[in-house]
């Protein structure tokens, strides 16, 4: 209407300012709980007798936290800027989009509020109370909406590769959302899957796997397929390769969770179709990798001076890692030994801090210049941040993984006579020093998260104040 | 020629790219396969646990050494043909059953404060799993586990059969103050457990919503209306730390196993 065909888009914004600062500080608060729920394990009288505080309900509070409070604003305000800026066209509806906002804030707030006093469901990253879950299952949808609409509406011939990431993690977490959550309430807050068993097992962990195959993989693989070639200031290496990766990916992520329950009571076929599919995904994974790094091939020098690239870069490397290490874990041999261990919770960990939490950093830095048109506070801070965020996730993964392979051993181990070598107790006073470790490796990302938001915040004064100083002469 | 009509990878490739309806519907039957594939065929095989119509268990037949079918009657407790006909009756090796109310309460608090986050209950079939905790578990045994409690972390050991391995004394001392009887142990303290009483409306409402699951019901011939009326009586004045108590004792020494027979696929 009022922007003419020779006038520049105008896009819908605000939302996407929203959404980054939202994030940035549930990065802090998330990873604060991490730290928080280690230390318990290492220093038990941290739980200070308190029902609240106790490990077995911050440890929800965390997973939530950092999945869908960080993860999710991140995921959001992303997802309503490359739509924009990759169809050239505003939202569908910026009404809707707000709503999505406040929505999904309002569920934050009330798992602050229902989780530490114990308003559980029982299942892992699906812990919220039903009434919640209609919720999150109504401000999804209004996401996803915006989204497809958006895409619908756009101007140009193409929808970009992001797109499609973002379009197939909305689908498939609206499938796993509805199917995992349903339950018959027995009260406001309380209910029980309608699922028993290995049905309920197994769609747990089809849940579970996807919510980091589709919310924590594919959604961020669409930040990385916009965000790296813009930071670079290269196109995708591969167009053909980006096909490759996006197609294999969303058919074949679907099948991994059955690996998660491998020697249990579950048929044998289902953990050895899980993880024979798992050993097929490194080939697109690892396709995708390259295809952001080699997206950087004449610009690598680039890597000397800009702090925000590093980050994607190094996302990209510990995106590599953990889909070469989830594979080997789904393997039976090794599974055997990693299963029930803090190896797990290392992997767990290389992929949600190294990749995720370090490709979303890169997004929103790169976000935080263009919003608000200015330059970073201080581009040596988010050379720290970066540091930080390395060295802290390095220091958190080994531990897990010394920690991790040593229980397993522990476990299985039997001396001469043919008996047990040791008591259970013993792996769990064994493991001190490596989860002490852990909370410093927690501790030094957790600064950095600090300096981010700091960092970001400084940014975005800095650029009001400046539009301040200029509109007083005009003014005049 | 244009960009825009330049085709870059396969005619269908370009066709779906250009198509917000066509990327939409393609990526929606394509993340679905894998979860149908893996999912609805635990709904009706054998071994999955899930009971059919007249009692039958999916077809579900485990064989002993010899190859003779050993009677499901003897895997999952059926109070027609077992010589205990109430749950009060019920023994140790009659096979798997419903929770008894407080039993159900105690899981319900075991639910609520995380436990399964570092106690799995699900032992596997290795050597040292056998020797530490156990017989290896079998999908019966988590058949009325509605929100299954398998647990993916050990933090803390397996518990599925920790079913009187301790008195009820330890249990308490334990839960209460865990480095008191384990003095390397990272478990939160418990004591004000004991200072809460159970919810006796909310367990007798999940005791009745227990009945009503569209799959693996508690039959309403084992939860009958006087049994659930009944429940009141023995929840009443309980502690939640006797209902987790509870709880613990009666995990893991359902089914007696016999050796020889293979109870998995």
């Amino acid at each position: 209407m009022e922007a003419t065909k020779a006038s520049p888009v105008k896009y819908d914004m605000e939302v996407v300012r929203w959404f980054t600062i939202a994030a940035a500080i549930y990065a802090v608060v998330g990873t604060l709980l991490g730290v928080w729920i280690a230390a318990e394990l290492a220093w038990p009288f941290l739980n200070f007798d308190i029902p609240e505080l106790t490990f077995g309900r911050l440890r929800p509070l965390h997973t939530n936290a950092v999945i869908f409070a960080f993860g999710g604003c991140v995921l959001m305000g992303t997802g309503f800027y490359m739509v924009q800026r990759t169809g050239a066209t505003r939202l569908w509806s910026n009404g809707l989009a707000w709503f999505t906002f406040w929505g999904w804030n309002l569920i934050i707030v009330l798992a602050v509020i229902t989780l530490p006093l114990g308003m559980t469901q029982g299942k892992e990253y699906a812990e919220l109370a039903w009434p919640i879950d209609i919720l999150i299952a109504v401000v999804w949808l209004s996401f996803g909406l915006n989204h497809i609409m958006t895409v619908a509406i756009r101007k140009t011939s193409h929808i970009y590769v992001s797109n499609w990431f973002t379009m197939a993690m909305i689908v498939m977490i609206t499938y796993l959302h509805v199917v995992n959550s349903l339950a018959i309430p027995v009260s406001l807050t309380n209910s029980y899957s309608i699922y028993a068993g290995v049905q309920d097992a197994m769609i747990q962990w089809w849940w579970g796997h996807n919510a980091v195959g589709f919310f924590l993989t594919s959604g961020f693989l669409g930040i990385m397929y916009y965000f790296v070639p813009k930071q670079a200031g290269r196109p995708v290496y591969s167009y053909r390769l980006s096909v490759l990766h996006f197609w294999a990916l969303t058919f074949g992520y679907v099948w991994l969770g059955a690996h998660h329950l491998q020697y249990t009571a579950l048929p044998d076929w289902t953990g050895s179709l899980g993880a024979a599919v798992s050993l097929a995904m490194i080939i697109p994974s690892w396709g995708g990798a390259m295809n952001g790094m080699m997206t950087l091939s004449g610009a690598w020098d680039k890597l000397r001076t800009d702090y925000i690239l590093r980050f994607l870069v190094v996302s990209l490397a510990f995106y590599a890692m953990s889909t070469f290490e989830g594979p080997v874990m789904s393997i039976k041999t090794v599974n055997a030994l990693s299963h029930y261990t803090d190896w797990t919770i290392g992997h767990v960990h290389s992929g949600a801090l190294g990749w995720v939490a370090m490709v979303s950093f890169g997004a929103m830095y790169h976000m935080v210049k263009k919003l608000w048109n200015t330059e970073m506070y201080s581009e040596s801070l988010v050379n720290v941040h970066f540091w930080l965020s390395t060295i802290g996730t390095v220091v958190y993964i080994v531990s897990m993984w010394v920690s991790g392979i040593m229980q397993g051993l522990m476990w299985r181990d039997y001396d001469e006579y043919g008996t047990l070598t040791h008591t259970f107790v013993e792996s769990v006073f064994e493991m001190h020093p490596y989860y002490a470790m852990r909370v410093i490796g927690g501790i030094i990302f957790h600064l950095g998260t600090w300096i981010a938001l700091y960092n970001i915040v400084m940014t975005v004064r800095q650029a009001r104040s400046a539009r301040g100083v200029n509109a007083v002469p005009a003014n005049a | 020629m244009s960009d825009h009509d330049k085709i870059y990878s396969s005619k269908l490739q370009d066709k779906v790219e250009r198509s917000t309806v066509l990327m939409f519907v393609l990526t929606a039957i394509a993340v679905a396969i894998g979860g149908i594939v893996e999912i609805v065929p635990l709904f009706y095989l054998p071994n999955t646990a899930v009971i059919g119509g007249n009692g039958t268990y999916n077809g579900t037949a485990h064989k002993d050494s010899k190859g003779n079918v050993i009677s499901m009657d003897k895997i999952v407790w059926n109070p027609v043909t077992s010589e205990h006909k109430t749950l009060e009756d019920w023994r140790p090796g009659d096979g798997v059953r419903p929770y008894k109310p407080l039993e159900l309460a105690g899981r319900a608090v075991y639910i609520r404060e995380g436990c399964y986050l570092c106690h799995s209950q699900m032992i596997r079939p290795f050597r040292d799993e056998k020797d530490r905790y156990g017989h290896y578990s079998i999908a019966e045994e988590s058949m009325y586990d509605h929100t299954y409690q398998w647990g993916s972390k050990r933090t803390g050991p397996d518990l599925a059969r920790v079913g009187a391995k301790y008195s009820d004394e330890w249990h308490r001392r334990h839960m209460k103050y865990p480095r008191d009887v384990v003095p390397e142990s990272v478990m939160p303290n418990y004591y004000w457990l004991e200072k809460n009483k159970v919810n006796v409306a909310e367990n007798i409402q999940t005791m009745k919503v227990m009945t009503m699951m569209p799959f693996n019901p508690v039959p309403k011939t084992i939860y009958t209306d006087a049994y659930i009326n009944d429940a009141k009586a023995q929840l009443e004045d309980k502690t939640e730390l006797d209902a987790l108590i509870a709880y613990l004792q009666g995990l893991g020494n359902h089914i007696k196993f016999e050796e020889g027979v293979n109870y998995r696929d």
